[in-house]
């Protein structure tokens, strides 16, 4: 099947390349470009591993075809950090222990950093609402929540 | 996933090139957001992916006071969660939206896409129905139009052929003295419904008799249906708390579930009664409310 040419923004950085159309936005991320930070868990938009954001907004890329994402800008985890400084939100996730294994986190942070771009004050109950599409399965929410909360109070301070 | 050829259109005109073209080897994909798990099942293959989801001219809320609502097509289910003019004219949309699915597929899922994938568990359908909406459909004879709720044929399937588009949805501002409802039955936040109602209620000036009725079931047939016996007993009735409960016992007249893995028969039955008298004193409140002047949505 013919290949498709797409080009896109990926955290600030332009990325040409060609994809079958089947390929979704995960698998592209992944395997095609070897960037793995995003996680590939229940392939069926249910658990909220594969967050990026594109267009500014959050989606789950296992339910995005790549050939969708053309023109268009991609924000991953590894986009978070600024060079060796960690972002709020990455810092307060462990300050505040907001992970176990680890595998929901670079979704729970990507849709934690979209909460936080719509909403610098959010409460509690937001902060959960904002995660209700990311499943941890160690069951570490309240610690997470307790993280957003954090990172949203020191970037309010920055500011 | 079997391979398929993808073509992105440009406009509604070369989406619907593209579909005469491609005949019936050929779907249309908006956000996806169902349409990939179908794929990736298998439970479809088709030869051609159609992707109308950047379709501009299809992403838009319209309000105008005197006729109503527009919504096009590939309005995402965020844009009209966050639409200022439906949360202060028509906020039982806004109150739908808030449930539907969660944050990721909300900001890549389409109203059109939900609409035409026909589920008959939709978040969406029933307030649509409630709310009097017409579907706005284009094909190579050009524009129809279909009210909401004859728009639903059965499983998965709608009036939208495969050379057509759904194009917009419309529905008529609420009238006076009027609440609409909606409440959605799940097991866990985000789930689609298990059993969705959404109740319109027109009152007289009185306050109290009942002047128009919709209730809209979803989750309980192949398709939303309107629980037309519940309607027809509160016509013209003075509406009380009792009234209501006992005229939601008729709901089974209108429904058809089956059992399936998440629940009984039974059960899609009784969770449709509870929630049928739920949205119709809600509504009911609001109504009421809105005969006394105050400020209610």
């Amino acid at each position: 099947m013919n290949r498709m040419m797409i080009s896109f923004m990926l955290n600030g950085r332009r990325i040409e390349t060609s994809v079958a159309p089947k390929t979704t936005l995960v698998e592209l991320l992944r395997e095609h470009l070897g960037m793995t930070g995003t996680k590939h868990a229940c392939d069926s938009g249910a658990c909220g591993s594969c967050t990026v954001s594109v267009g500014g907004r959050t989606v789950n890329s296992c339910s995005v075809l790549a050939v969708q994402i053309d023109g268009m800008e991609v924000g991953t985890v590894e986009g978070l950090a600024e060079g060796p400084d960690l972002h709020p939100l990455q810092e307060a996730f462990l300050d505040h222990g907001g992970l176990q294994c680890g595998f929901c986190t670079p979704g729970m942070l990507m849709s934690a950093r979209d909460l936080l771009r719509r909403n610098p004050s959010p409460s509690a109950q937001e902060a959960r609402e904002a995660i209700a599409g990311n499943i941890c399965r160690c069951t570490g929410y309240v610690k997470i929540v307790e993280s957003i909360l954090a990172a949203a109070g020191k970037m309010r301070e920055k500011k | 996933m079997k391979d398929f050829e993808y073509i992105r259109a440009r406009s509604v005109d070369h989406a619907l090139e593209v579909l005469a073209e491609k005949g019936e080897s050929a779907v249309k994909i908006a956000g996806g957001q169902s349409l990939l798990n179908i794929l990736k099942q298998g439970l479809m293959a088709p030869d051609c992916l159609v992707d109308i989801k950047g379709l501009e001219e299809l992403d838009f809320i319209e309000s105008n006071p005197g006729t109503g609502f527009r919504i096009g097509a590939l309005t995402t289910h965020a844009s009209i969660l966050d639409s200022e003019v439906l949360q202060s004219s028509c906020g039982v949309l806004a109150s739908m939206e808030r449930h539907l699915a969660t944050v990721q597929v909300r900001n890549w899922g389409t109203i059109g896409g939900n609409l035409c994938m026909a589920d008959p568990s939709s978040d969406a359908a029933p307030v649509l129905i409630a709310l009097g909406s017409t579907a706005h459909i284009r094909g190579p004879e050009g524009a129809r139009e279909v009210p909401l709720g004859e728009f639903f044929l059965g499983y998965y399937e709608t009036v939208v052929q495969p050379g057509e588009l759904l194009t917009e949805i419309s529905f008529p501002a609420i009238p006076p003295a009027t609440g609409v409802s909606y409440e959605k039955f799940r097991n866990v936040e985000g789930d689609a419904p298990i059993v969705v109602s959404s109740a319109f209620v027109s009152l007289e000036k009185d306050g109290r008799t009942l002047s128009d009725a919709r209730v809209v079931l979803g989750g309980v047939a192949s398709t939303p249906v309107r629980a037309t016996a519940v309607e027809d007993a509160l016509k013209g009735v003075k509406l009380t708390p009792a009234a209501v409960e006992s005229a939601s016992g008729l709901v089974a007249e209108s429904t058809s579930p089956i059992p399936d893995v998440v629940c009984s028969a039974e059960y899609r039955n009784k969770i449709a009664r509870v929630l049928a008298k739920r949205t119709l004193l809600s509504a009911f409140e609001e109504a009421k409310a809105a005969v006394g002047g105050k400020k209610h949505r």
